[in-house]
């Protein structure tokens, strides 16, 4: 299943490089693309991993851009 | 971002003074350069010390923080202050630029219609376009935009549908026309049935596809990511050992070696590069959304301008896929009847020949005198009509008979007919050419290697349309099947780096549309299928929009890569020049804040697109 988020506040391309490469590297993603620009975060994932997935996303962002909130798109 | 003006103009003044003015003790002097520094730079310390707390070290505020710090150390006070000073001019650069950015796409994609008046025993309700149901009835005054798809009730008007088409001709509407959601409703009032809810409507399709084109990354996006990634650790390691190894080999002051070692972490942020470069694409994607090319992500905007091979598919695609009946030639049988024959014979098809057959034909099909009909894929049909066995298709349907059969001479498709097994003659129907076809093609031949053209037509009329166009390979005569298996045989002729792009109608033409690394549908606007299948979307049925792609497609790669290269020439240059001592820290400053600045100024050229040449109407031939 693909998944979109949207994160308010990003202001750091860096960080959201870093943000994506994170997400990306978590149990069950298949590809995490993140765009700075749109501010949107794609997860293509297994449905059952998405739960803790989300978790996990929420964590890797409070902890490199701790200003952006995580929306369901 | 207003804080931040504050921060800089005050410390600005505050360093200005400390520099130009003679003040008499050095202490008051440092205790100005402090106090500069801690109004533009206190943020920016304290986030790289929150940082640190959590185990993040190698971020852009702590580098910053500690090469501004150290230059304290080493007595460089306004260095220290002017890199911090110009950080954050950077920074806020940066946020406007960005801001502009994500508002100017949004201005691009403003066709989001913000209700629909749903006519309710009589009455007008204003409603969220998401609350409306297919079915319902609405009502679109003149300047409004069309909310859902519709189907005109009553009422007659010109809509404006340059939001999604780039056209600036209206288009006029009249009971019964269909209405695409996103345009704009000029003159009159119209009452529509809505065809399909929100979600699936045209305007949140375009809407969802051009946001989404940035979930698909270009390869040089990604190879600035990548690049980021060893960008920052490399340098920061080469900094730490040139500020401790030359002074200890060969026994010289630290003072030099750590202030060229700050200048190496001023220049560490790859800022330039990760905001520029998805800018450009966007910018680009943006762009040519506005022109009616909707490109379904970066990926294929990079392909795009690597096209070397251009396959179109004629019907529809170069011609208007409207047909004419032009001559009748009929054998032992009047022509009506060799007409009226195959009319009946194709009267379940929905194909565009059989239309015009009928159209030609003229008079209402009466039922009951067909009793068997089936379609013979790619060849034509069969059908019992009147108790007659009657064929109708191509040339290949009558070899397939082994019914001799006369090859006409006149150009066009030709339909032949067969009656119990005997040749009955045949009818030539003839297609109309696009009038901007052959100026696409020759502005295309300018910039690619080969055009090439499939059709499931006759070797004749393909070779007309090919010379009149200036095409140079044609395939005629050619199944749905086939046209995949020759597109497989092209890929023989591009070079490795080099890509295939083939525009169809985008309905018949899906699996032809999946093999070629770059699928366009023409003629998208309504056609969910189509949007469905490509790549690229163009939504007008015009082929000059095709170059048109290509242009900005190769113009935004230009802008990618004049960055790419700006930006990391300049820094290696300043980092090889200040560990040679050549250059001072200003030119670090330089290489961080003005390269940001000039890559960004240059992304925003991307998001400018020129309109196309002046479409030349006067080319209009029979074919």
């Amino acid at each position: 299943m693909k998944y979109t988020y949207r994160l308010e506040g990003l202001d750091c391309a860096n960080c959201a490089a870093k943000i994506e490469k994170a997400v990306g590297k978590l149990s069950g993603v298949r590809e995490a693309t993140l765009s700075f620009i749109t501010q949107k975060l794609y997860i293509d994932a297994d449905e059952i991993a998405m739960p803790e997935i989300i978790l996990q996303t929420e964590k890797i962002i409070k902890k490199l851009e701790p200003d952006v909130t995580v929306k369901r798109f | 971002m207003k804080r931040r003006k504050i921060q800089i103009a005050a410390g600005g003044a505050l360093l200005l003074i400390a520099v130009l003015v003679n003040i008499k003790y050095e202490w008051s002097r440092l205790a100005l350069f402090i106090v500069a520094y801690l109004i533009v730079g206190w943020d920016v310390v304290l986030r790289a010390a929150k940082n640190v707390l959590k185990g993040r070290v190698f971020d852009e505020n702590f580098l910053m923080s500690v090469a501004t710090i150290g230059t304290f150390f080493i007595a460089q006070y306004a260095e220290g202050v002017a890199v911090m000073l110009f950080y954050q001019v950077g920074e806020l650069f940066q946020l406007f630029a960005v801001a502009k950015s994500r508002k100017s796409i949004a201005g691009l994609m403003d066709i989001r219609p913000d209700y629909a008046n749903v006519e309710k025993a009589g009455e007008l309700i204003r409603t969220k376009p998401e609350e409306v149901r297919p079915g319902d009835i609405i009502v679109i005054k003149p300047g409004e935009r069309i909310p859902l798809d519709a189907v005109v009730v009553d009422g007659n008007s010109f809509l404006d549908t340059s939001a999604l088409t780039g056209e600036a001709l209206p288009r006029e509407v009249a009971p019964d026309s269909e209405l695409l959601s996103g345009c704009i409703n000029l003159s009159g009032v119209l009452t529509a049935r809505v065809t399909k809810e929100y979600g699936q409507s045209t305007v949140s399709k375009i809407l969802d596809l051009v946001e989404n084109a940035a979930a698909k990354k270009s390869q040089s996006e990604r190879f600035i990511t990548k690049f980021a990634r060893y960008y920052t650790p490399a340098v920061v390691i080469i900094a730490a050992a040139l500020a401790v190894a030359p002074p200890l080999i060969f026994q010289q002051g630290f003072d030099i070696w750590v202030y060229r070692a700050l200048s190496f972490l001023v220049v560490s942020c790859p800022c330039a590069l990760v905001i520029s470069i998805p800018l450009s694409f966007f910018g680009g994607i943006g762009g040519a959304s506005r022109r009616g090319i909707l490109i379904k992500g970066g990926n294929y905007l990079e392909a795009l301008a690597k096209t070397e091979i251009m396959v179109f598919d004629k019907t529809g695609t170069l011609t208007k896929g409207v047909f004419e009946v032009q001559k009748i030639f009929a054998v032992g049988m009047p022509e009506s009847a060799v007409l009226e024959l195959a009319a009946y014979a194709e009267s379940f098809s929905g194909h565009p020949i059989s239309l015009s057959l009928k159209e030609a034909y003229g008079r209402q099909l009466t039922g009951g005198r067909v009793t068997r009909a089936e379609d013979i894929a790619g060849y034509g049909v069969s059908a019992i009509v009147d108790g007659r066995e009657v064929f109708a298709g191509s040339a290949a349907l009558m070899q397939k008979l082994n019914v001799p059969y006369t090859e006409g001479d006149s150009v066009g498709t030709v339909v032949h007919v067969a009656v119990d097994k005997k040749y009955a003659g045949h009818i030539v129907i003839s297609d109309e050419l696009k009038s901007d076809a052959a100026q696409a093609v020759k502005e295309l031949k300018s910039s690619i290697k080969h055009t090439v053209m499939l059709t499931g037509d006759n070797e004749y009329a393909a070779k007309k349309v090919a010379e009149e166009l200036g095409i140079e390979k044609v395939y005629s005569g050619l199944l749905p099947g086939d046209k995949v298996r020759k597109m497989e045989e092209l890929f023989a002729l591009k070079s490795a780096k080099g890509k295939i792009a083939f525009a169809g109608d985008g309905i018949n033409d899906a699996p032809v549309l999946a093999r070629a690394d770059i699928g366009i549908a023409m003629g998208a606007l309504g056609s969910d299928a189509a949007i469905e299948a490509a790549d690229v979307v163009i939504m007008t049925d015009e082929p000059s929009k095709i170059p048109e792609a290509i242009r900005i497609s190769k113009k935004t790669l230009r802008i990618a890569y004049q960055n790419i290269i700006l930006a990391i020439g300049i820094k290696t240059a300043v980092l090889v020049l200040s560990a040679l001592g050549i250059t001072t820290m200003w030119a670090a400053i330089f290489a961080d804040v003005g390269v940001t600045i000039i890559a960004v100024l240059n992304a925003f050229r991307a998001l400018i697109i020129k309109k196309g040449i002046q479409k030349n109407v006067s080319v209009r031939s029979a074919v």
